[in-house]
Formats: structure tokens, C-alpha cells, sequence
């Protein structure tokens, strides 16, 4: 509400809220419930054309991972892609505060929503996601 | 009743590293080789179907004009990795269709050196703009998962671990220690040599699980077949009629709306809907199959397979490879080529490649790697986005 020229943020991607608490929103089939995290022309499900937008559960538990080890040049690794099953709705994420090894990366363990700075340009910080161990 | 369509002649060029060689001359010694081995020319074919996805485009009018331009109607196919088995399928349907009687299909890759296939480099940018369908204000690769193919094949396959119980990074090294084995075999293959489980362990991790001996090998290569109507096929000679192969199935599938697919692909849908299809087709089950040749571009990819393709009970992957099964001595050969982690995977010519290679088996003509009394087998790719063909084969009742 007050110093805009230190508060502006923008989400890394349209779907992720800036509101508190942060949370992610999907384009959600009036029909039959399907839900999408980018624009629709239609459904892929049942070619229905009205969406709405519904928050997702900023909790869930981890459905499958790989670590990446190898990726091109500009991409920091290793890093830890993830498919997060939030309450019935499955999200790609990167695992964040976590030792990438399957150590301590487990299939099925609890993660959160969690959010991260990705820089500032021309007074505008950039706000990325994660998910994080429940533990933390 | 449709009319059945065979495999008349059939080729693989050596896969590997053709650095003297260009698309257009790895097509045109495939096709040749293809239509001669079928005691046939351009003169007899009605349809070519050519697939190549990184050679710039037109590549169907391109070969004819090393092989011979008869003013046959060309199609052009791209469809991911199951482009060769798509090129191959539309020269079916056109004999199905009773558009001719013979038909050409061929697909190629240049690939050594591609690297990471699915992976996009990342510079910086000067300010957060907005773009695309997710108002992504950076690449998001690397920063909301990865969509690179090794990244998607390891989740492909940990997901299956998380479905129905751990699947440890050792029995995903050893699906690749089979198909490296059996890759000694097949003096066509990108790399035959034998690697121990310690080693494909041990060598550098592209995505865990899978390090790089485990993913599909980037070589160059070409494949091509002429198939043939079952009526012409009883006008030509015994010999091409006896070592003609029956294409008992073929199924072309694309991925239906699942809840999970935006996120991940979903390989397994329209790889199990496409089996139940082939199976129907041909009138048999996966009990009746002698050898199978499936799309494992990744060591996790195969073990998912092995169910999607009902060579298992749902969920019994992981007991089916203990129980040694897919080993070229098992019950239920799988990949005895070497498959993509070994024999190599040109992307646009491993969907007639693996074709061949049932095909030598049921001919009895694969040498040191035959596969004895082999009468049924199956060939499977998938290409991401999706699209899966299937083909099932028949050796000549004559």
C-alpha cells in the first residue's frame, strides 16, 4: 500500500497469486471440473468453453520427482522437478530447501507452497514458486 | 472384411555416426535396400510416406529424386518419435483404403551430437514480460520442473514407483544392463558393447534415475519398408510370398484428456489403449508374442511398458523384469535389438527400424540373434505430445 518502487512484484507465471497467503489458481471446466493452469480455447476433456478460476491446495504430496543433472547452458542444476498432487489436482514444481538426493527426496512425503525471489529489473522483483518438505 | 497388407521388403541402415552422409542418402540407401529386398522398384510403388523431423522439410520429394520420380502422391509425416511408425502406418491405410497396392515408407535421422532432445538454452532477459499461455515472465525450464526428455521419462518412471510401490535406481540400471547385453548381438547397433550394472551406476547422471547409458543413444540412421496388398502379393514370385511378414496390427493413437497430462505427459493411456486395439486387430494376446521391440527411450520408460503393453499383470513390472522374462533367453523377449539405449534411436526411423527387426526374427533371418521359432511379435514407439503406434506381426503361414 505504500513504497511501490520497492513492493512492485510480478509472479513468474500468471497462475501463481501474489495475495496472502500465495497460492496458485487454475482455469477450471465448468462441466466437468477439469482444471488448467494456462489459457483454454476449450476443454481438452469435454470441449466445454466456460472456465472459472479456482485456488489450488498450496499443500500436497509428492507423486514423482527426477533430479536433473544435465540441461543446457542458463539452467542451474542440479534442481528437482517434481509432480505434487495437491488434494486431486497434479502441479509441476521445482522441490526447493531440500538436499537433491534420494536421500531425503522421497516419493509420497508432504510439501508445501513456498516462494522465492528471482531478482529485481527496473524496479520490479520477479516472485517464483517452489514446493518445500512440510518439515521445514 | 479389410484386406490384409504384408511387409514385402524391409531395411535399417547401420545406426551410428554417418558424418559422410546426409538424410537424403541414409533414405535413399534404406529404400533402396528395402525394394530390393522385396524384389520390387519404384516403378511398382503407388504411395511414398516419408518421415524426417530435423532435416528441413520436404525431405519425401527430396528422396524421390535420388530414387525415382514416378509422380506417386508423397506425404511427408512428422509425429515425434512415433514419426517412422506414422510413416509406415499411412502407407497401410492407403493399401487398406485400396488406393494402390504397394506403398513406400521411410523415415531418417541425423542425430549424433543432438544432445539433450526437449531442452531449451536460457539468456538472460532485460526486464519481466509476460508471454505465452502461462504469462511466464522467464523460461519457466528449470524453474517449474522440466519438460527436457530425460527429466520426463525419470518422472514417467518414479511415478509408476509411487503407484505401485518403490522402484529403486538398481532395477532401473539393470533394464539397461539388459538391453546393452543384448545390443552385442546386432552388428547394426549405435554401441554393442556390454556394460556391467556398476558401470551404467556409476557413469554420469543425466536425471535421476536414469545416467546416460540409460537414456536413448542420439545416432543417425534410416529404416524404410514396402508393403504390399494381400492380392498383389499372391501374384508375385513364392519366395517373396514365403518371406513376406503379415501386418496383423496397426494402431496409431493419440493421448486422451487425463488429469495429470498438462503436468506430465501421460505415456500410459494411449500406449494401453493402443495395445487392447492391436490385440483385437490381430486376434491375439500379449501370451501369444514371441519377441516384442518397445520405445524404451529412457530405462524408466521400458519398465512402464512392460505394463502398458499387458506383457505383466497391472502394477507387476518390476516383477516381471526380476523374474528375467524380457532377457532374450526369457520368456517374453524384449528389445533383443539392443533397443534405443544401445542399437540407437534416429528418432524418425525407429518406428520402422524396430519393424525390421521383428521382421529378421520371424523370417529367421536375424543370425547370432535369432530368436527361435519367433511366429507373432510386436513393435511399439511413442512419440511425446502424443502419439503411439503399435504394430503386430506374423510370420507367412506358407
Amino acid at each position: 500500500m505504500t513504497d511501490t518502487a520497492t513492493s512492485a512484484q510480478i509472479p513468474l507465471v500468471d497462475y501463481l497469486v501474489l495475495d496472502d497467503p500465495v497460492h496458485l489458481v487454475a482455469n477450471e471446466c465448468t462441466n466437468c471440473g477439469a482444471r488448467y493452469f494456462d489459457r483454454r480455447n476449450a476443454c481438452a476433456g469435454c470441449f466445454a468453453t466456460d472456465f472459472q478460476k479456482v485456488g489450488v491446495a498450496t499443500t500436497g504430496e509428492v507423486a514423482s520427482f527426477t533430479i536433473v543433472s544435465m540441461a543446457p547452458p542458463g539452467v542451474e542444476v542440479p534442481f528437482v522437478s517434481s509432480i505434487i498432487d495437491c488434494d486431486g489436482t497434479s502441479v509441476r514444481a521445482n522441490l526447493l530447501n531440500v538436499t537433491p538426493d534420494d536421500d531425503h527426496i522421497k516419493l509420497g512425503m508432504k510439501v508445501r507452497l513456498c516462494t522465492y525471489s528471482m531478482g529485481t529489473k527496473g524496479g520490479v522483483e520477479a516472485i517464483g514458486f517452489g514446493f518445500e518438505p512440510v518439515g521445514n | 472384411m479389410v484386406e490384409d497388407v504384408w511387409i514385402l521388403g524391409i531395411n535399417m541402415t547401420k545406426f551410428g555416426k554417418h558424418f559422410d552422409k546426409d538424410v537424403v542418402d541414409l533414405g535413399a540407401e534404406a529404400a533402396m535396400a528395402a525394394m530390393a529386398d522385396g524384389g520390387v522398384t519404384m516403378a511398382d510403388m503407388g504411395i511414398l510416406a516419408a518421415g524426417n523431423l530435423r532435416g528441413g522439410g520436404g525431405f519425401g520429394q527430396q528422396l524421390q529424386k535420388q530414387i525415382g520420380q514416378t509422380g506417386i502422391p508423397v506425404f511427408n509425416v512428422t509425429n515425434a518419435c512415433a514419426t517412422g511408425a506414422t510413416a509406415l502406418r499411412t502407407a497401410i491405410m492407403a493399401i487398406r483404403a485400396g488406393e494402390c497396392d504397394m506403398g513406400l515408407a521411410v523415415g531418417v535421422e541425423k542425430l549424433a551430437g543432438a544432445g539433450l532432445l526437449g531442452a531449451v538454452a536460457q539468456s538472460d532477459v532485460d526486464e519481466w514480460q509476460p508471454e505465452g499461455r502461462f504469462g511466464a515472465v522467464a523460461p519457466t525450464d528449470g524453474r517449474i520442473g522440466t519438460a527436457n526428455m530425460p527429466g520426463t521419462f525419470a518422472q514417467v518412471g518414479m511415478e509408476y514407483g509411487h503407484k505401485y510401490g518403490d522402484v529403486s535406481f538398481e532395477t532401473f540400471a539393470r533394464i539397461s544392463v539388459k538391453n546393452h547385453k543384448h545390443s552385442t548381438l546386432n552388428p547394426l547397433a549405435a554401441y554393442s558393447k556390454e556394460m556391467s550394472l556398476e558401470q551404467i551406476m556409476g557413469d554420469i547422471m543425466i536425471a535421476y534415475p536414469n545416467t546416460r547409458p540409460m537414456c536413448s543413444a542420439n545416432c543417425d540412421g534410416g529404416a524404410a519398408a514396402v508393403v504390399v496388398s494381400d492380392a498383389k502379393l499372391k501374384t508375385l514370385s513364392l519366395e517373396q510370398q514365403r518371406r513376406a511378414i503379415k501386418v496383423s496390427a496397426s494402431v496409431l493413437t493419440s493421448d486422451p484428456y487425463t488429469e495429470r497430462c498438462q503436468v506430465l505427459p501421460d505415456v500410459n493411456t494411449l500406449t494401453k489403449s493402443a495395445a487392447a486395439q492391436a490385440y483385437e486387430q490381430a486376434g491375439v494376446g500379449p501370451d501369444d508374442l514371441d519377441l516384442v521391440e518397445l520405445h524404451d527411450c529412457f530405462a524408466t520408460a521400458e519398465l512402464v511398458h512392460y505394463d502398458n503393453l499387458g506383457l505383466c499383470e497391472e502394477g507387476g513390472a518390476v516383477d516381471f523384469f526380476e523374474s528375467g522374462a524380457p532377457w532374450r533367453d526369457g520368456s517374453k523377449p524384449v528389445n533383443v535389438s539392443g533397443g534405443l539405449q544401445s542399437k540407437g534411436h534416429p528418432i524418425s526411423a525407429t518406428g520402422i527400424a524396430n519393424i525390421w527387426e521383428v521382421c529378421h526374427h520371424l523370417r529367421g533371418e536375424a543370425g547370432d540373434r535369432q530368436i527361435e521359432g519367433a511366429r507373432v511379435a510386436l513393435a511399439h514407439v511413442i512419440g511425446l505430445g502424443s502419439a503411439c503406434g503399435i504394430h503386430i506381426l506374423e510370420s507367412s503361414a506358407a
